[in-house]
């Protein structure tokens, strides 16, 4: 399965969650674990979806993520999570 | 499953502490471009260059985009040209040519860098030798991207005197020529002993003989991820210390792994190494000599920077080569004076002297990397530091280099802007009495004993 993690991480407010989450299911893909967190007022929030059923590019995804974060006033990041097992687990 | 405080450890490194993949670098064999028309040679050159490399540049930028890890540079090396362009080039201005077909190709691809128009002349010279080095000032003052290296020792054979006296004076003719732009040429141009074949940092990448058609090099990067989990180590004790760096070596070259791989697979060539040095920029936190002081130092420079700098380079290795199949080209720590903050800091400080350098050359990965010198420097001086620099790395069986600038036009306190990666350096005092009589004498360095391992 192709994973990717997605990390969400700003100022606080309503709706942040719903209004990723909706994208995701809009554009079919699915949410495998969510751990989120408010550390002073910062919104923290970490995601592991399954992007192999999605209906845009690994590209389109993460761009358009990142445009609704600009949006939101919240900073959103796609990656592959290749990338953390190969730096956390051996 | 990966979990909150890894994906944040990561993410932190990345977008704080400037951790990133310094540069992929393909390497592109010219061997077979080679044909005694000079015409036919350079169109062979472009096309095969840009043939090759035509994905690698969009190639960098989908794996940054997909894995958050940004790739810095893409960069191409080539066969030395001295080889490649042996049998066509019949004079220096042949040469000229070559470089600036090898500067259209990477302007063509959008790389850049490219490496590679070399020499290995460590035992002798032939007259493409000979050409290539002549055309160098020309060369590298009518190109952009263009970089050049020479080989000229090795522990094997010994050091070739009469190209280091020559490039004495080539280093002098390059600054002269690029005068307006601060003598940037120079910059661009590096003298080896013990040059690697698969070294993917530029200026001194070319594509070894060795070397397969086409093969990925990638180097890593992240000085401030070290500086940063060093902070941690504060006041504890020595294996502490190098727990600390080991550990955090181990996680940087990870990634350079997973970038060469993934770059390999996308690009259908075959991965060759990953070089795991910790390569400053002159961003603010992204600095070796930072670390140097997060170990105890006031500046780099100062009683006990060799010893540190022996541990810091070790550890990186140690933690590097568990990271990866193939560990290669460099690695290590790179003290660069112009591209590094805390460097130029300990210089102005009047920390930090050349001979300081020249001690930490001996534990470093490199060399004597991007200093300033005045511009009024005999050429026989360019020649006795790399005679020195060349020195150390034959008897200690390790790379040095040798990337000196001296700067047209300045004194020792001006400051010189190089730009971009590159950076600023202040011009630093070098040694005024004479080595000229050593220099002439001509002819070669035998191989020292260590040498007959036969």
């Amino acid at each position: 399965m192709n994973k990717t993690i997605i990390t969400v991480v700003g100022k606080d407010q309503v709706g942040i969650i719903a209004r990723v989450c909706t994208y995701l299911a809009d554009n079919s893909v699915n949410i495998l674990d969510i751990s989120q967190t408010i550390v002073s007022g910062y919104f923290n929030m970490m995601m592991i979806v399954d992007t192999n059923k999605a209906l845009k590019e690994f590209g389109a995804i993460s761009g358009e993520l990142e445009a609704l974060g600009k949006e939101i006033g919240v900073i959103i990041k796609a990656q592959r999570e290749d990338i953390f097992d190969m730096m956390h687990r051996i | 499953m990966i979990n909150f405080t890894e994906v944040m450890e990561t993410n932190t490194m990345i977008e704080k502490e400037n951790l990133d993949v310094r540069t992929i670098t393909l390497g592109i064999s010219l061997l077979d471009c080679i044909d005694s028309d000079l015409e036919v040679l350079k169109r062979k050159i472009y096309d095969k260059i840009t043939g090759t490399a035509k994905e690698l540049v969009p190639t960098g930028m989908a794996i940054e985009k997909e894995f958050g890890i940004p790739v810095v540079n893409k960069r191409i090396s080539v066969t030395p040209v001295a080889l490649v362009g042996g049998a066509a080039c019949k004079r220096p201005e042949d040469f000229v040519e070559v470089a600036k077909t090898l500067d259209a190709a990477a302007k063509a691809v959008g790389v850049n860098f490219i490496g590679g128009y070399s020499a290995l002349v460590c035992k002798g010279m032939t007259a493409a030798d000979n050409f290539l080095m002549e055309s160098v000032p020309q060369a590298l003052s009518l190109t952009e991207r263009v970089c050049s290296s020479f080989n000229v020792g090795s522990t094997r054979t010994g050091i070739n005197m009469d190209a280091v006296r020559i490039l004495g004076g080539i280093i002098k003719r390059t600054a002269e020529y690029t005068r307006q732009n601060d003598s940037l040429g120079c910059a661009k141009l590096v003298v080896f002993c013990n040059a690697p074949d698969d070294n993917p940092f530029m200026a001194g990448a070319f594509h070894g003989v060795t070397e397969a058609d086409a093969v990925i090099n990638v180097g890593v990067s992240g000085p401030g991820v070290v500086k940063k989990a060093l902070e941690s180590a504060r006041g504890k004790d020595f294996e502490t210390l190098c727990e600390t760096i080991k550990k955090t070596a181990f996680k940087i070259t990870r990634v350079g792994q997973l970038v060469a791989k993934e770059a390999s697979k996308r690009l259908a060539i075959p991965f060759g190494i990953v070089d795991l040095s910790l390569a400053p920029t002159p961003a603010v936190g992204d600095s070796v000599a930072e670390i140097l002081h997060e170990m105890g130092l006031e500046y780099p420079g100062a009683p006990g920077t060799t010893a540190a700098l022996a541990l810091l380079n070790d550890q990186v290795k140690k933690g590097g080569v568990m990271a990866s199949s193939y560990v290669g080209g460099l690695s290590g720590a790179f003290i660069p004076v112009s591209e590094d903050q805390g460097m130029i800091d300990a210089v102005r400080e009047g920390c930090l002297t050349i001979e300081k350098l020249e001690a930490m050359t001996c534990v470093c990965s490199v060399g004597l990397d991007m200093i300033a010198v005045p511009g009024d420097i005999p050429e026989t001086s360019l020649s006795g530091l790399i005679a020195d620099e060349m020195a150390i790395g034959m008897i200690n069986q390790k790379t040095t280099a040798v990337r000196i600038i001296p700067v047209m036009g300045k004194n020792v306190g001006d400051i010189v802007e190089f730009g971009g990666l590159l950076g600023y350096a202040p011009v630093m005092p070098v040694n005024s009495f004479s080595c000229g009589d050593f220099i002439r004498r001509g002819g070669r360095i035998p191989a020292p004993i260590h040498s007959f391992k036969n």
